[in-house]
């Protein structure tokens, strides 16, 4: 920890080093955002056209053709190229979006200020982690442009389908080398950034800041930045082994004796199962990577909005913990059906039941410190408070597909796409929204409006619903995930449930227009700040200027005097009191 | 606004709650001996689960209802009991739902995984290549023949790459495209795959299993209702991977032995 105010680099003065090479965390955590925001919404314009072709599978999308001639000729996609664009789909939502956005992007900006630090210790990786995962983001983009499009393989990339090469199915060539070097590239600029955000919370505090007066987003991005720096370090050699099955002639994940169009594959003597075990040590935690950043910032956002804060710090930070542990622990889950030993199904099996209690001691949190509060009612708030029916609804059919007896009915079904997208993916996003409607004013200056941001929330809420319960309704009449049509006999009386869907999705994908709408529209023409603290929240981030300067507090750094959270003290002299505040706060309950 | 969405919460929660309630889409019928271990567990399961999501979504809809409109100078409350008298409560209920799904659940996990099949069950080999199931039964002899990778031929409808002017044991093996057995008699299916993943779901069986290129792996069960049914890949195996399928007929014995002799015939 330290009190004095050192420039650990000075202002830009040059336009380059100021908004492209910037070595200023938040310069870059907007960075992050902006990338978020391009691939969130190739993302979503990829499961818009999915959803028209599972609806209506001969309706001709205008202009598809123009995306991939030989996928969509006549503007009807191929089966292969559904394939390739559900791999898309899932690769850039995952990866580029929720682990950018509520981890990368605020984190950048905001864990410094929160702490109280005048950037991070190492801006040159900083700088690096961004601009990595810059082009990881347009290696994988390239391969909609290299012969027969991206792979077709799913986000999951089970080998040997991945690892066999172009015999495998169009995309699985370059399309392949391109996905794995596109992974492998975005991992070294998460453990820069994992790197980056450990130290600063460790070694970057302001005088007074101790551990636990860290506010609670400031504990996740903390937590997460820890599941980062081991997670993405095993599916980075994953990535490259993978690649080398592809270049080097090895056979890492291909067994012998395999054949394809009458012919013996040359390669020998790899494992089918070895991928699946590098890639789910990696995939679970990358589900609470996804997540718990979510959970610190809408707790944060909460406790500003409830004027009160969380019925027990410790309990939380504790929670988010416990998940990121166990999270190492219930991987194989993902793998009771994999043909690996059933033994270890139950090994599996347990610790994924018992990851159900920190996740309700969440909820409980959240819900006990919403009793007795003075709730207000804004877009950040509604975005938070979706967020917590998101995450209940999404957590208990975890319960089903813990156990490995009930797996074999609703493995590899729309149940499981229900289960996922509620809780790490709309979860994650309505924490993204909640951050962004919230903290918008810090980071420009300017309001966002807010009847259009409760628009999109009642749009975004609604609609999320009208797709992800169905799909566990389909889960269950044993709907099987990633087929381009319905064929089979039992699988056609369903497909009205599809066109619902579909119906939803475009409603729902329409509101985030509004969002983007919202946020541009905002960004130049907005209402200014009225003031540098408008939601009268407590942490650092509200005690310096809108936007912050360049070294984030000005001349000083700032000194802590209270636990993170000082809302409706007894006797305190306004219903917040910051923490920079010297006031004695003589009721305070200090947890430090 | 808050008590618009409070109520909307509550009313997502209960019709969510309807289609399961009313059976609207239900899961396949059951023609297995140990489909009714999966189906109670499933059933307990979604009542645990239930009764969760909706005390949950009651909870926060009410709350936000309650407390989203305090009265000018009102003080803020704390939850009576604390957070130590939820976290005790979240390892008491929840720790015992895990404990009772956990313990109970090996039960029908055991029944598929942890029984060897019986000496007498009928051992069929699938295999399972893009984008079609084949399946193998041993002839008279009882005894399948090896396998020969490099005599795999489509043209040749040699699925299997089997060598029947050398090996003994292959000479009466019997290749179908659907796959036939009796009711009421167990099957040991033992599993190959010829490229890449694919797997074996038949949901009214409350069967699904991998196939693991380079490991055979295997599963049993016993069909009870004669009938039709698909057999479908749930492993994405590339682009006809939604098409991958075939047809289970479960047959009576002596049905089960006509066709037999027919696919005898036939090779």
């Amino acid at each position: 920890m330290h009190d004095t105010a050192h420039a650990v680099h000075g202002a830009p003065t040059s336009f380059i080093r100021k908004h492209v090479f910037s070595l200023d965390h938040k310069v870059i955590g907007k960075q992050y955002y902006a990338l978020a925001l391009v691939a969130a919404l190739v993302g979503m314009f990829l499961s818009w056209i999915m959803r028209i072709h599972l609806g209506w599978g001969n309706f001709a999308i205008p202009g598809l053709h123009l995306l991939s001639k030989t996928g969509a000729p006549s503007n009807v996609m191929t089966p292969e190229y559904y394939l390739q664009l559900l791999t898309m789909h899932g690769t850039i939502m995952v990866f580029f979006v929720l682990t950018t956005a509520p981890f990368a992007a605020f984190g950048n900006f905001f864990l410094p200020i929160q702490v109280g630090a005048e950037d991070m210790p190492f801006p040159h990786f900083n700088m690096m982690s961004f601009w990595v995962t810059f082009v990881a983001f347009l290696v994988l983009v390239a391969s909609f442009f290299v012969e027969n499009g991206p792979t077709l393989g799913g986000w999951t990339q089970y080998a040997p389908l991945s690892a066999i090469g172009a015999v495998g199915g169009p995309g699985q060539g370059m399309g392949v080398v391109l996905w794995a070097s596109s992974i492998a590239i975005f991992c070294v600029g998460q453990l820069l950034g994992s790197l980056n955000f450990i130290t600063t919370t460790l070694d970057m505090r302001t005088k007074g800041m101790s551990l636990m007066r860290l506010p609670l987003s400031a504990w996740a991005w903390f937590i997460t930045s820890i599941m980062g720096l081991t997670a993405f370090a095993v599916l980075m050699p994953a990535c490259i082994l993978l690649i080398l099955d592809h270049v080097a002639g090895t056979s890492f994940f291909v067994a012998s004796n395999l054949v394809i169009n009458d012919q013996v594959l040359p390669h020998t003597g790899g494992s089918t199962l070895l991928w699946q075990h590098l890639f789910w040590f990696f995939g679970h935690p990358e589900v609470y990577i996804a997540i718990v950043p979510g959970m610190g910032i809408v707790s944060h956002v909460l406790i500003t909005n409830m004027r009160k804060p969380m019925l027990s710090h410790r309990v939380l930070i504790y929670s988010m913990g416990a998940l990121a542990v166990l999270s190492y622990m219930v991987y194989g889950h993902h793998m009771f059906v994999s043909g690996m030993n059933p033994f270890s199904s139950l090994a599996f099996s347990f610790p994924t039941l018992v990851i159900t209690i920190p996740s309700t001691i969440v909820v409980l949190m959240w819900l006990g410190s919403l009793y007795g509060s003075k709730l207000r009612i804004n877009s950040a708030s509604l975005f938070a408070l979706g967020f917590i029916s998101m995450f209940i609804s999404g957590g208990v059919s975890g319960f089903f597909l813990a156990q490995p007896s009930i797996d074999i009915m609703l493995h590899a079904t729309y149940f499981v796409v229900g289960h996922f997208h509620l809780v790490m993916g709309v979860a994650a996003m309505f924490g993204i929204f909640a951050g962004t409607y919230f903290w918008f004013p810090k980071m420009t200056g300017r309001m966002m409006n807010e009847s259009l941001g409760r628009l999109h929330f009642w749009m975004s809420f609604v609609g999320a619903y009208c797709i992800f319960m169905p799909f566990h309704y389909l889960g269950i009449a044993g709907n099987v995930r990633r087929y381009q049509a319905f064929t089979d006999d039992y699988l056609i009386p369903l497909i009205p449930v599809h066109k619902f869907i579909t119906i939803a999705a475009l409603f729902t994908g329409f509101a985030q227009l509004i969002f983007l709408y919202n946020l541009i529209h905002s960004l130049f023409w907005g209402k200014p700040a009225p003031n540098d603290n408008p939601w009268e929240g407590t942490s650092l981030e509200w005690s310096t200027a809108t936007p912050p300067p360049h070294n984030n507090f000005g001349d000083k750094l700032p000194v802590v005097y209270h636990d993170p959270y000082q809302y409706s003290v007894d006797g305190a002299s306004s219903d917040h009191v910051m923490q920079t505040s010297p006031e004695d706060l003589k009721n305070a309950p200090d947890e430090k | 606004m808050a008590k618009l969405f409070a109520v909307t919460i509550i009313v997502i929660a209960i019709a969510s709650a309807i289609p399961i309630v009313m059976h609207m889409w239900p899961m396949p019928q059951d023609i297995s001996v140990h489909g009714h271990l999966i189906d109670e567990q499933y059933n307990d399961t979604m009542w645990e689960a239930g009764i969760s999501f909706l005390a949950s979504q009651f909870l926060l809809g009410f709350f936000i209802w309650k407390f989203s409109s305090p009265a000018p100078g009102a003080k803020v409350k704390n939850f009576p009991g604390g957070a130590a008298g939820l976290v005790i409560a979240a390892f008491l209920l929840v720790g015992t739902e895990c404990l009772a799904l956990g313990v109970f659940g090996v039960k029908a996990w055991a029944s598929v995984y942890f029984t060897p099949p019986s000496a007498n069950a009928l051992p069929i080999q699938v295999q399972a290549g893009q984008f079609a199931f084949y399946f193998r039964y041993p002839g008279p002899d009882g005894k399948f023949g090896p396998l020969h990778p490099e005599q795999i031929s489509q043209a040749n409808a040699n699925f299997f790459g089997l060598d029947t002017t050398h090996d003994q044991d292959s000479k009466d093996d019997i290749v179908a495209a659907e796959m036939a057995i009796p009711v009421n008699r167990e099957i040991h299916l033992l599993m190959h795959a010829e490229d890449v993943g694919h797997s074996f779901y038949v949901p009214e069986l409350r069967v699904q299993q991998d196939f693991v290129p380079g490991l055979d792996v295997s599963v049993h069960f016993t069909a009870t209702k004669i009938g039709k049914y698909e057999i479908v890949c749930t492993q994405l195996c590339g682009l006809g991977h939604y098409n991958m399928k075939a047809y289970l007929e479960v047959m009576s014995q002596e049905d089960y032995d006509n066709w037999l002799k027919q696919q005898a015939a036939l090779q």
